[in-house]
């Protein structure tokens, strides 16, 4: 028996039921972006010179690629996480709370597919 | 009905004394959000470096400027910060490090890390440029 009114029930209050999987998911890609953010800036220092050949090769090198690939796949999923609670927690009015959430998701959309494509293109020899 | 108005409020940002907690909490979601608008600058310099050599030097030149070299180091230390206090959280996550005096300690310890990680980094980084 459910002790909620069928007046909440229609407004669709409560919970939404996905809070376990989106803190799992934060302390998930938490968890990855240990390693890969300290091999990212180790591998940075660590670079000979940051003239264009010599990134190029790093980026090139398979298993960077792969790592990169990674790195700014689960980076730029844990910052979407990250941001839409922030939306989610300061923003109140409905319309400016939607708008937030969606140019959040898009633009990490956006953002991480050219970023993965850039190394990508890199990586595979396409770029000019 | 009085009593009502006596009760004990919960505590309010604006009446609430700052303390080491509390603002190494915000911080966390301050250089958070710093770090997702800082993902640009890495997209900006993968993309630049996807579209050629000339494209890459005068990104590279770019992001070698002073004013923009102020932003990097910003950027490495909400970097390094979040990492040190994203693996305290992951602690707490577990379970552990709860009691006041460990919170405190590890706080300190986040602050230390964060700020000697960023020196040791620019250190190697003008090392590297000089040597």
């Amino acid at each position: 028996m459910s002790l909620r009114t069928p007046l909440g029930r229609v407004l669709g209050l409560g919970a939404a039921r996905d809070g376990t999987s989106h803190w799992w998911a934060e302390r998930m890609t938490a968890a990855a972006l240990v390693p890969l953010g300290l091999w990212f800036v180790v591998s940075l220092v660590a670079l000979d010179s940051p003239d264009y050949a010599s990134v190029v090769a790093w980026v090139a090198a398979p298993t960077n690629t792969v790592l990169l690939v990674l790195f700014a796949f689960v980076s730029f999923w844990h910052s979407r996480l990250g941001t839409r609670v922030v939306v989610e927690d300061y923003v109140h009015s409905r319309a400016a709370r939607l708008f937030g959430l969606v140019f959040i998701d898009f633009a990490h959309a956006l953002l991480g597919a050219v970023t993965i494509i850039a190394v990508l293109r890199v990586s595979f020899g396409a770029a000019a | 009905m009085k009593s009502e108005h006596n009760r004990p409020l919960s505590p309010h940002l604006q009446v609430y004394k700052p303390q080491l907690t509390s603002v190494l909490s915000i911080t966390h979601r301050m250089t958070g959000v710093f770090l997702s608008l800082a993902s640009l600058v890495g997209a900006y310099w993968l993309v630049a470096l996807a579209r050629g050599p000339e494209a890459y030097a005068a990104a590279a030149d770019r992001l070698g400027s002073g004013l923009v070299r102020v932003l990097l180091m910003a950027i490495s230390f909400s970097f390094f910060y979040h990492l040190c206090n994203g693996i305290r959280h992951l602690f707490w996550d577990a379970g552990y490090g709860f009691e006041i005096r460990q919170a405190y300690a590890s706080g300190w310890t986040v602050v230390v890390l964060s700020l000697a990680l960023t020196v040791a980094l620019w250190a190697l980084v003008f090392a590297g440029a000089a040597g």
